[in-house]
């Protein structure tokens, strides 16, 4: 029974070293942040949502709302890219513990996760907006 | 070979804090794309949007519209949580805010229902 | 009569039930012990101490991880007043209710658990405050005696084959909390990362079942917030 761990072991086991320990903590805390504006934002949304979801939903009552209105547009491009940072974490996360993926490939998984709600919140954003 | 728990060692509150933080992000995180697809559809007009609204006013849909806000403040004060036990003075698994997610959840639900029905 | 479930078995296996005499209190490790004097002399085992200062007996009873010398028969017994006693999860099986506890050390050993001073027995006594907040944070997890509970709780554990696991991570967290130690940056390296510290989910099963009360969570939310930092500084580069 070996006492020790060979440092070569101990190499492979913690992937990479420093570098990977870095992207991990960057990962975690921009996950956080990004939950802290997303409380934030969620809470307003609650909000907006009970009172918007009143007498029923239309477009004319919602785009006569959103139209032109630019703080509108800041606070949800706001939360639009604080969830393409916080969720693909998440979903990374869940895909390799759950769905059995390997590293690089929930990583890709989350990046690509990213790009999509990125791009389709923007355009939402902007759907509503302009 | 190993042995692995069951659901007998999850019978904690943390654990269900857990389980319900994860589910209701992955719902969450499905339901997203869709919501800005939808909200996309304003690209076309009022009326595109405004299709897609008329085909969602139906019981399922405000039912499940129902089920996300109710997910969504639950992953919300949850997640509260979290950032306390990581951030905040230590207090345990901060058993009173599982408390409090739910009664969030409760409430965000219920003024969800009325602000529909009333 | 009290029926019991063993697990009995190397790489495969299964339970078998055997009948105990039902006494006032009985602890689950008498169970076990009369077993395997009475009934099945080829039952394997482990236990040392039994006054539950060794965690040598810990077993997963009906379910949950337990030292079985702490645990009454009474207080556990399900809905059908039965025991299931099977061999800690998470760690190899050697036979029956033994297992293999080497990885569970060696990721002790991977965490940089293991102390590492400066001084020698020619220098000044090192100084730390008993009242300072690190001593008291590494007071609060240095009561550890490795008995394996938390591991076999943690779900992460089972899901993540490299994370090092609640043990490991809260020795190292009071390591990270040893003003005298020397090799802080590489613990904070060997700590980071999926095998580390960020694979933590906060399910909070170690704390909850850690008999000696230790709480994990808080030790891997504090090695959390030392990595973040550390990163940020560029402390953790070569």
């Amino acid at each position: 029974m070996s006492a020790t761990t060979s440092a070569a072991e101990i190499a492979a086991a913690t992937g990479g070293g420093s570098a990977a320990a870095v992207a991990q903590a960057r990962r975690w805390y921009w996950q956080r942040i990004s939950a802290m504006v997303l409380a934030v934002c969620v809470l307003v949304h609650l909000v907006v949502i009970v009172y918007a979801v009143r007498g029923g939903l239309s477009a004319d009552e919602i785009l006569g709302r959103t139209r032109g209105n630019w703080g509108f547009a800041a606070f949800y491009a706001v939360f639009v890219v604080a969830s393409a940072v916080h969720v693909p974490v998440g979903i990374a996360n869940i895909a390799r513990e759950w769905g059995g993926l390997g590293e690089g490939a929930a990583a890709w998984l989350g990046r690509a996760f990213a790009l999509l709600l990125l791009v389709m919140g923007l355009r939402a954003v902007v759907a509503v907006v302009t | 070979m190993k042995l692995r728990s069951d659901a007998r060692a999850h019978r904690h509150p943390a654990w269900w804090a857990f389980a319900l933080h994860r589910l209701s992000g992955l719902a969450l995180a499905v339901f997203l794309p869709l919501h800005f697809w939808a909200l996309g559809r304003a690209l076309h007009g009022n009326a595109a949007l405004d299709g897609f609204l008329r085909f969602a006013d139906r019981p399922l849909f405000k039912f499940a519209e129902w089920g996300l806000v109710v997910l969504l403040a639950l992953h919300m004060t949850g997640g509260v949580r979290l950032l306390l036990i990581e951030f905040g003075p230590w207090s345990g698994l901060r058993k009173n805010w599982i408390a409090a997610a739910a009664g969030a959840a409760a409430l965000a639900g219920l003024a969800f229902a009325l602000a529909l029905v009333v | 009569m009290l029926t019991v479930r063993v697990w009995r078995g190397k790489t495969e296996g299964g339970y078998s039930r055997y009948e105990v005499p039902r006494l006032a209190s009985q602890t689950v490790l008498d169970v076990v012990t009369h077993i395997q004097r009475h009934l099945e002399p080829s039952l394997s085992y482990r236990f040392a101490c039994r006054v539950g200062m060794c965690g040598s007996c810990a077993m997963t009873v009906n379910g949950v991880a337990r030292w079985t010398c702490r645990t009454h028969v009474a207080k556990v017994v399900d809905a059908r007043g039965e025991l299931e006693i099977a061999p800690l999860a998470n760690l190899p099986v050697i036979k029956d209710l033994a297992t293999d506890m080497r990885e569970f050390f060696d990721k002790w050993a991977r965490g940089k658990g293991r102390f590492q001073g400066n001084r020698t027995r020619h220098d000044d006594f090192a100084t730390v405050r008993p009242a300072s907040a690190e001593r008291a944070a590494a007071n609060a997890g240095i009561e550890c005696i490795g008995c394996g509970v938390c591991y076999a709780s943690c779900d992460v554990v089972a899901w993540r084959p490299e994370f090092l696991g609640p043990a490991a991570l809260n020795r190292s967290w009071t390591l990270v909390n040893d003003v005298r130690d020397v090799q802080q940056t590489e613990r904070l390296r060997a700590v980071a990362g999926d095998a580390g510290c960020h694979a933590c989910h906060t399910q909070g099963s170690c704390t909850e079942r850690c008999p000696k009360h230790i709480a994990p969570t808080l030790g891997i939310a504090g090695l959390k917030r030392r990595v973040a930092r550390a990163a940020v500084r560029g402390e953790l580069k070569p």
